[in-house]
């Protein structure tokens, strides 16, 4: 659990950077996956997909995925490490990821919709 | 009604998906996409020797707000006035699930309200995979109380024995309903006389109807053999948005159209999802399903109805 809060706790600190640094770069990012500003990775999901699938970023680093479906999508880990929960058109989802590894995620309404993130090493 | 009137090739379509299904001697009562054959519920509840009925509702995404429909909670209560229009009080009406959108409180407080204005001598639902999208069903499961403790139960209704099962929990590919719901509908099942009418609800089709999209439970080929003792066997399920007919064996299976947007038809388009279908044409897409139970010979008759 120490870990987890610790985990939180981060992700909490970089979120208030990210809104008072570079906030606008999460709403007009149309790309489907690009490296903003603030070194966010943002993934779009569309037309029942995560564009794109698989991402690399830095540990430390934030993923933010906005769902462009009228249909709900979530982001979740196969190893429920982290869950956006049911994502409305226009929604956002931003996790921090903190330590190396590969986490392979997926959609739990459409369990067909897949991806993964790839954390290399600290910077 | 020019666009109700049955072509050649829109019956031979329907044929092909529907199956040839007999509601009250009409072949083909399904509605797929375009309808071309709504059946008159009033008349079909007329017919002598009718016995008890109940009312399928399903998939009414209160909360949704996009193109395929502005107002759900319109079409909802249009579908409500429908039912409060037959011309029998339903002895219960069941909701095939997604009651709500996103598994809000407040789309589950709305959905509850205007359920309590249905004319009707009980209510069921089972959940469906937007009604348990942000906490595993927790939420939905606390405010539409079986009386079980699990997410599946029983009751014995209308002439019918019916199961409400959960296949939208922990989905992998299609809906599962897992180790021990099957061990359950076993048991449950194998106190039930051979002669009584069967009857299953879930969400997600207990049919491979369309895998590619998830259209599919990955495990109801257990579950229908234990349904092979009984006479009759009638599986209701939503999800899909449109009524899809076949028969596999004895047991009779159907999904329902919704009173929220329809989807495409299974390959039509790459992926699923809402509908937009030409302005004044919704209504058509749109429907209940009025299930008429003849306790002698135990047959059941499904009639669809659109809401326009």
């Amino acid at each position: 659990m120490r870990s987890m809060s610790a985990r939180a706790a981060l992700a909490g600190a970089s979120l208030l950077v990210a809104l008072s640094l570079g906030a606008g770069a999460i709403a007009i990012s149309t790309a489907s996956a690009d490296s903003a500003s603030n070194g966010d990775v943002h993934v779009s999901i569309d037309n029942y997909a995560f564009k794109a699938p698989q991402v690399t970023i830095p540990a430390g680093e934030a993923v933010v995925w906005t769902n462009k479906d009228d249909d709900p999508h979530t982001v979740t880990a196969d190893d429920g490490s982290f869950d956006s929960k049911g994502l409305a058109q226009g929604d956002t989802f931003r996790h921090v990821f903190s330590k190396p590894g590969t986490y392979p995620y997926h959609c739990s309404a459409h369990p067909y919709m897949k991806g993964t993130v790839i954390v290399q090493g600290g910077k | 009604m020019a666009e109700r009137t049955i072509d050649r090739a829109a019956f031979l379509e329907c044929m092909a998906w529907c199956g040839t299904g007999v509601v009250y001697g009409l072949t083909g009562a399904g509605l797929v996409g375009k309808p071309f054959n709504a059946i008159d519920v009033a008349a079909a509840a007329s017919v002598p020797g009718a016995g008890a009925t109940f009312v399928q509702i399903s998939d009414t995404h209160i909360g949704f707000h996009g193109e395929a429909n502005g107002d759900v909670i319109a079409t909802f209560k249009t579908a409500i006035d429908k039912i409060n229009a037959l011309p029998q009080r339903p002895d219960f009406v069941m909701h095939t699930g997604d009651l709500s959108h996103l598994s809000k409180p407040e789309e589950f407080d709305t959905v509850k309200q205007l359920l309590g204005t249905i004319k009707t001598g009980a209510f069921f639902s089972v959940a469906g995979e937007h009604d348990v999208i942000n906490d595993r069903g927790k939420m939905y499961f606390s405010m539409f109380e079986s009386g079980s403790a699990t997410p599946w139960y029983s009751f014995d209704m209308a002439g019918v024995h019916a199961l409400a099962l959960t296949n939208v929990i922990d989905i992998k590919a299609g809906g599962i309903l897992g180790r021990d719901q099957l061990d359950w509908c076993k048991r449950d099942l194998a106190l039930q006389k051979p002669s009584t009418p069967i009857v299953v609800f879930a969400h997600i089709p207990l049919a491979a109807v369309y895998p590619d999209w998830g259209w599919t439970t990955d495990d109801y080929a257990e579950l229908l053999t234990y349904l092979q003792p009984f006479e009759s066997v009638t599986v209701l399920n939503g999800h899909i948005h449109q009524v899809f007919q076949k028969n596999d064996g004895k047991v009779q299976f159907y999904t329902a159209m919704s009173t929220a947007f329809p989807q495409p038809k299974p390959g039509s388009r790459p992926k699923p999802g809402p509908l937009t279908v030409p302005a004044g044409e919704l209504s058509s897409y749109l429907g209940i399903r009025d299930v008429t139970v003849h306790l002698d010979p135990g047959q059941i008759a499904v009639a669809d109805a659109t809401l326009g």
